[in-house]
């Protein structure tokens, strides 16, 4: 029971305070009390209302496993505290909630009972077609899902967002280069889905600007948690010569801790994973989620919507919109390196780099990109990417 | 009261006890876990079995289990420990699309449906019975041989939609082509609960009277009973293995067929979401009993259909509803070894004879 969230900034004496904390006591030892009778939808309204007044926004987050998972879902629940903290703004969390009918039935938990008009479900696979179902059956919420899935046609109330990681992962590859000793870089990706493989890519390409002798030896583990692949990966890994480390699974936190205790170096991804690798991360792709959401948020208490054209369908952008950022630099990165990377970052804070640009080959040799050739982060092309860059051993199937 | 009377009333009083001391078990872990407990068993009932949306969402979710645990629940009569239901229901979600894909909308709706249930169901059927077989034929252990048949079954899953079977416009989410519309599975008038619960619901009543009033059932147990003597008697064990297995494996595969016709309309990794393993421990706590297992189920439904409540009432981490779950089921078990350890349940003729001695 939460009957004043914000006393500071209501004038009211002590006795008032005192009658209302009374008042909602007994309410609340009441709906105890008679907990279990056929009161619970009015109750429900109830607690809505003294969870936070009619004013407050009320903002769902769903993930699809442990909000610590030090990755995917973590880097998700950090944003969600940003704007949990903002004036007016109530969140409602739910974690380990699966692809199934269990995140339809999570939305409209928070919907019918925590009056959430804002959702954020974020994982990949609730986007078709439970997110697809629910907007269709509840016009007035906004769902928003991370993956730029939202295509015309869809109903009006989803809105897709989604950044270019893969241009922190180009910078990492270039931190890595500059830190190995071997030029042999170890990449562990749980699907060679397109996203995974833009990611591969993307390390590969940094690390051969530095150093074009540089191989990636690529592994995947099947599926997004896989912890006991994941060591096996790293181990094997270390085993062939290769000291610096990265990934694209959910939770990197196994291959990070794994790396750490064999010696070598690591690269992260989602979120910080410093603390679990103090002597041997380097640096790390982290989504930064904070500032879309604080947008949505302050769209959205300004009154725009989805449905009133106020807010776009899809917005996506790279670090010039704030999307990704970097972990601090871990003690093994150099002033060479640090100075690198800030070079490379002012040029895609302003748009003038561009990593994919011909003449690029596969690793079996073809042209895929020709040489008077350039893809705008936008393009299609990568989206769709289906082979791995010169230097990548490997295989996507 | 009669001896059968008492004995139905042990089956009764003795699984409500393991409950509520599972839940004051529960009670406390939440008290050291900062919850008020008294709170947290109200949050529970509302989201559980509190009004008639809570209602939907946990049979929403017994309906999977119910039919998944007869795959484990069967050949348990027969001395069989089974343990592939995730693999089976895996292939009968994969029969199932790959019916439903190639008939396209060739047949009315209707048959679509039912071809793709029966294939669902055969496919789910036959990878049990492979189980059953390599146990019958071979001697290698059913249990671990259906378990290594689920990472198979995983590992075909995630080959077909990455590969042969992909929709090329499902990029980041590997799925088959998607099922046409007018096929899908719908759901109960005036719920949002699809027919998967009534297939469960038949399949358990179908599986209890199969099991307990027909030939073939006795034929079963009594093979599960006494292998040796059941063979001496002129059964045919390897007949009844096999159809067992086939038909336990059928259950969990058109469990596959649901989860793909009503739920996802296409087959990919949302298929292998551990409803094996929940049916795995709903056969068990039923202690094999078809009917006992939809109530289970029904149980195991609404504990999971409070964990979000949980979470966003009560600030209590994700995984508590899995210790939720884990004490229920372990007292549960335990309430096992208690059977004919109270007094209250026995016969009493034993107590006035040995008066009669004394007098």
């Amino acid at each position: 029971m939460k009957p004043l969230r914000n006393p500071r900034r209501l004038p009211v004496s002590r006795r008032q305070v005192l009658r209302g904390l009374l008042a909602a006591s007994a309410f609340g030892a009441a709906t105890k009390l008679t907990g279990c009778t056929a009161a619970s939808e009015g109750e429900g309204e109830g607690e809505t209302s003294s969870g936070g007044g009619s004013e407050d926004l009320v903002v769902g987050f769903i993930y699809v496993g442990p909000k610590d998972d030090f990755g995917y879902n973590q880097a998700h629940a950090e944003g969600a505290a940003a704007i949990a903290a903002l004036p007016g703004v109530k969140i409602v969390e739910q974690a380990s909630v699966p692809e199934t009918t269990e995140v339809q039935e999570a939305m409209r938990e928070m919907i019918d009972i925590d009056g959430a008009t804002l959702l954020f479900p974020t994982s990949f696979g609730y986007f078709d077609p439970h997110i697809l179902e629910l907007a269709a059956e509840y016009p007035d919420v906004q769902f928003f899902h991370a993956g730029g899935l939202y295509e015309d046609g869809m109903p009006d109330n989803i809105g897709s967002y989604f950044g270019y990681i893969d241009e922190a992962q180009y910078i990492a590859g270039i931190v890595a280069a500059y830190t190995t000793a071997t030029k042999k870089l170890g990449f562990v990706a749980a699907k060679p889905i397109p996203q995974a493989i833009r990611n591969i890519n993307s390390f590969t390409l940094g690390a051969r600007s530095i150093d074009p002798e540089i191989t990636t030896q690529l592994v995947f583990t099947g599926e997004w948690v896989e912890p006991v692949k994941e060591a096996e990966a790293v181990n094997s890994m270390v085993d062939q010569g290769i000291d610096v480390i990265t990934c694209h699974v959910d939770s990197p936190k196994v291959v990070m801790e794994t790396a750490e205790r064999r010696g070598v170096y690591t690269s992260g991804y989602h979120a910080n994973q410093a603390e679990l690798a103090p002597e041997g991360y380097l640096t790390g792709a982290e989504w930064d989620w904070t500032s879309i959401y604080t947008q949505y948020v302050e769209w959205s208490q300004a009154g725009d919507t989805l449905m009133n054209g106020g807010i776009p369908h899809i917005v996506r952008g790279g670090l010039e919109s704030g999307f990704w950022k970097l972990s601090p630099f871990g003690p093994a990165v150099s002033d060479e390196a640090q100075q690198a990377v800030e070079a490379i970052k002012e040029q895609f804070a302003d748009g003038s780099i561009a990593i994919y640009k011909g003449e690029i080959k596969d690793n079996e040799g073809n042209v895929q990109i020709e040489a008077d050739k350039e893809f705008d982060q936008k393009a299609v092309e990568l989206e769709t990417m289906d082979w791995l860059v010169e230097g990548v051993e490997g295989k996507v199937s | 009261m009669t001896a059968i009377a008492r004995q139905k009333l042990e089956a009764i009083c003795l699984p409500m006890a393991a409950i509520l001391v599972a839940l004051l078990l529960f009670g406390i872990f939440c008290a050291l876990a900062g919850a008020n407990p008294l709170g947290v068993y109200g949050s529970i009932y509302r989201a559980a079995f509190g009004q008639w949306s809570a209602w939907q969402n946990t049979l929403l979710r017994a309906s999977p289990l119910m039919l998944s645990a007869l795959c484990t629940a069967l050949p348990a009569h027969l001395g069989l420990v089974i343990i592939g239901n995730e693999g089976a229901l895996i292939m009968g979600g994969l029969g199932a699309i790959s019916v439903g894909l190639a008939l396209g909308t060739s047949l009315p709706p209707l048959g679509v449906q039912v071809a793709m249930a029966l294939a669902g169901m055969l496919f789910g059927g036959v990878w049990i019975a492979i189980a059953g077989a390599l146990r019958h034929y071979r001697g290698v252990n059913e249990t671990i041989g259906s378990l290594l048949l689920n990472y198979i079954a995983i590992a075909l899953l995630n080959h077909l939609v990455g590969g042969p079977m992909k929709d090329p416009s499902s990029l980041n989410k590997p799925s088959t082509f998607p099922l046409a519309d007018l096929n899908m599975l719908g759901t109960i008038p005036g719920t949002r609960i699809h027919w998967g619960l009534v297939y469960g619901l038949v399949a358990c009543a179908i599986a209890y009277v199969l099991m307990q009033r027909t030939t073939f059932g006795f034929a079963a147990r009594t093979a599960g009973g006494n292998i040796r003597a059941a063979r001496i008697a002129g059964l045919p064990v390897g007949k009844l293995t096999l159809a067992i297995c086939f038909l336990a494996g059928s259950c969990a595969g058109l469990a596959g067929m649901v989860e793909v016709a009503a739920v996802h309309g296409r087959a990919n990794e949302s298929l292998n979401v551990g409803y094996g393993y929940g049916g795995i421990l709903v056969a068990f706590v039923a202690r094999h009993n078809p009917l006992a297992g939809a109530l289970v189920s029904v149980l195991l439904g609404g504990i999971l259909a409070s964990g979000g409540i949980l979470q966003r009432s009560h600030d209590l981490p994700d995984a508590t509803v899995l210790v939720f779950q884990g004490i229920v089921f372990l007292c549960v078990l335990y309430s096992e070894s208690l059977y004919g350890r109270f007094a209250i349940f026995q016969e009493r003729e034993a107590l006035p004879a040995s008066r009669k001695a004394t007098v």
